[in-house]
């Protein structure tokens, strides 16, 4: 792999020392990140994994141009973010599908709302829900559907618009173990056929299930307790494609495994101190 | 797929359809029962006013009796009334409620939008529409009057101020109420802030809205009497008015019942046009699966 000259030689995403405070009502301030490097390569899939509520879902709103970092530089192909890219794709960890649409129309909704013509985004729309299977379900509304069809349309939903960058906040955590697995696998297929020619999307996956992290990406970012940066960064020696269900299985993947956890459950076992702390 | 579909095979075959059959006849009968309790307990009530009436035990001057109010009705339905036919007065109420019912609505919901989606203008405006809140607004009928005159203005006027305030109010919850996720999601997409208005935040805003259509078209109708009751030459308001002027109690029992069965029909019509619009929501309020 010449993963490290890519095309053009930048990287699609580059975090230099960006940092977010937030006001709480109160008034106080907030550290959620700080000092945040992280290079992510074009085409490369990366995990972040950190103890709950360290802040890892900040550092994707700060690249999506969600919100804007306090400190430091974010850069999207090398220039710095400055409102929301039209190149991101942001799966959302609770359910961010609207209600009121049907299937289908959610997932024409990114097209519509970029000026496609109806119809065209209509079939592009279709073309996404027969990949994701929901070809029969395109009348139906979101309530009328499962959790794993409900984030499906979200996948189908982000896809449709060809993001060269695509960040996912925990999307799968609130699915039960057999349907994340499914999804996982089904994420890797559609990252992989998804842009056809061309290089697949750069991806940031939050976690907070190393298991998905190691099963899915490239490179496993783990962050320390909050207020986060990073910590480590393990690169994934795991061929493709990948089968989740099995490649947790190989003997590479455990040892994987247990390199990373001596430096994450540090930290989880620090967030946790805290937590009691709080409550004493 | 309901659960129903889903463990009704496991179970026996044969006894199922049986049993499903059996639950639907059971559910008809009680719709049943409770609709004749329903039939028997106005019959109930209106004869015991009857009786209670005619034999002295309540004053029937001051509380009339139900054949007395009766008689009215068929009056004014077959000769008319002393301004102008029955349908004509209904009529005219109703268009008044409804010309300020449709005003204050669309001004209500523009502002309580526009004012949710924005911050300042909400923080700086806040407390002046308190104040108007706080008004017994009733009290700006007789104002209305002087304003706008006899005619049909100054009822149309004191229905729209009725009813702009509990639709604004909601508007500007529901605007302010919207899933954050939605909108971060919408964004994402590619929508601009106008489509996110109009694409996100005003449907996510209809269910509070409508909670508030319902209530305000009773309010359109208060607004239109009252106007009606001060001074008018046309209309059910009116109609009362001089009922009790002329100490007519059936009369004023009459236009009340009236009344209430235009209010009943209009609020059908919102249930309606409700069903149709909200399709998307889940009958039974369970979201998870």
């Amino acid at each position: 792999m010449i993963k490290d000259t890519p095309p053009g030689g930048t990287p699609a995403i580059e975090l230099r020392g960006a940092g977010k405070v937030f006001r709480t009502p109160s008034g106080a301030a907030h550290t959620a990140v700080r000092d945040l490097d992280l290079t992510v390569r074009q085409g490369e899939f990366v995990a972040v994994v950190g103890p709950t509520g360290c802040g890892k879902s900040t550092t994707l709103t700060l690249v999506s141009g969600l919100e804007e970092p306090t400190e430091g530089e974010v850069l999207i192909g090398g220039r710095p973010v400055d409102g929301i890219h039209p190149g991101v794709g942001f799966v959302f960890q609770q359910d961010a599908v609207f209600p009121w649409r049907t299937v289908l129309s959610n997932v024409m909704a990114g097209p519509r709302f970029r000026g496609v013509p109806k119809a065209e985004a209509r079939q592009r729309a279709r073309d996404w829900l027969r990949r994701v299977g929901l070809a029969a379900f395109a009348d139906r509304y979101p309530h009328q559907l499962s959790g794993g069809q409900r984030k499906r349309v979200a996948l189908a939903q982000t896809f449709v618009n060809d993001p060269a960058i695509l960040l996912m906040d925990e999307p799968f955590s609130a699915l039960d173990v057999q349907t994340r697995a499914l999804m996982s696998d089904e994420l890797l297929e559609l990252w992989g056929g998804a842009r056809d020619g061309r290089s697949p999307a750069s991806v940031v996956f939050v976690t907070h299930d190393l298991e998905e992290a190691i099963a899915l990406a490239d490179r496993v970012v783990v962050m320390t307790a909050g207020p986060a940066t990073v910590k480590e960064v393990f690169p994934i020696a795991l061929p493709r494609p990948r089968r989740v269900e099995s490649v947790r299985l190989e003997a590479r993947f455990i040892e994987i495994y247990r390199e990373i956890w001596s430096a994450l459950g540090e930290e989880v076992r620090i967030t946790r101190e805290r937590g009691a702390g709080h409550v004493a | 797929m309901s659960p129903d579909s889903v463990t009704a095979p496991a179970v026996r075959q044969p006894s199922a359809g049986g049993r499903t059959a059996a639950r639907v006849r059971a559910a008809r009968n009680r719709r049943l029962l409770v609709l004749a309790a329903r039939v028997l307990l106005l019959a109930g009530l209106l004869v015991a006013w009857e009786v209670l009436a005619r034999t002295e035990v309540i004053d029937s001057f001051n509380f009339s009796m139900p054949s007395k109010i009766w008689d009215q009705l068929r009056q004014w339905t077959m000769h008319g009334t002393a301004q102008g036919s029955l349908g004509e007065q209904i009529w005219v109420t109703l268009q008044e409620a409804l010309q300020g019912w449709v005003i204050g609505v669309a001004a209500g919901v523009a502002l309580g939008i526009a004012f949710g989606r924005m911050p300042f203008l909400a923080e700086v405006v806040g407390p002046f529409i308190k104040v108007l809140n706080a008004l017994p607004r009733i009290v700006l009928a007789p104002i209305f009057l002087l304003w706008f005159g006899l005619g049909s203005a100054s009822k149309v006027a004191s229905a729209v101020v009725l009813v702009f305030f509990p639709v604004f109010f909601n508007a500007f919850q529901g605007a302010r109420e919207v899933d954050r996720n939605l909108v971060a999601n919408a964004r994402v997409l590619g929508a601009s802030n106008r489509k996110v208005t109009l694409q996100v935040v005003i449907p996510s805003a209809t269910s509070w809205i409508f909670t508030s259509l319902h209530v305000s078209f009773g309010f359109a109708l208060i607004g239109a009497i009252v106007g009606e009751y001060l001074g008018a030459s046309k209309g059910l308001g009116l109609l009362v008015y001089t009922a009790q002027a002329n100490f007519n109690p059936a009369g004023v029992y009459a236009g009340m019942a009236i009344l209430a069965a235009v209010a009943l029909m209009a609020e059908g019509l919102l249930t309606l046009v409700e069903k149709r619009l909200f399709r998307w929501k889940s009958q039974h309020s369970d979201r998870s699966s």
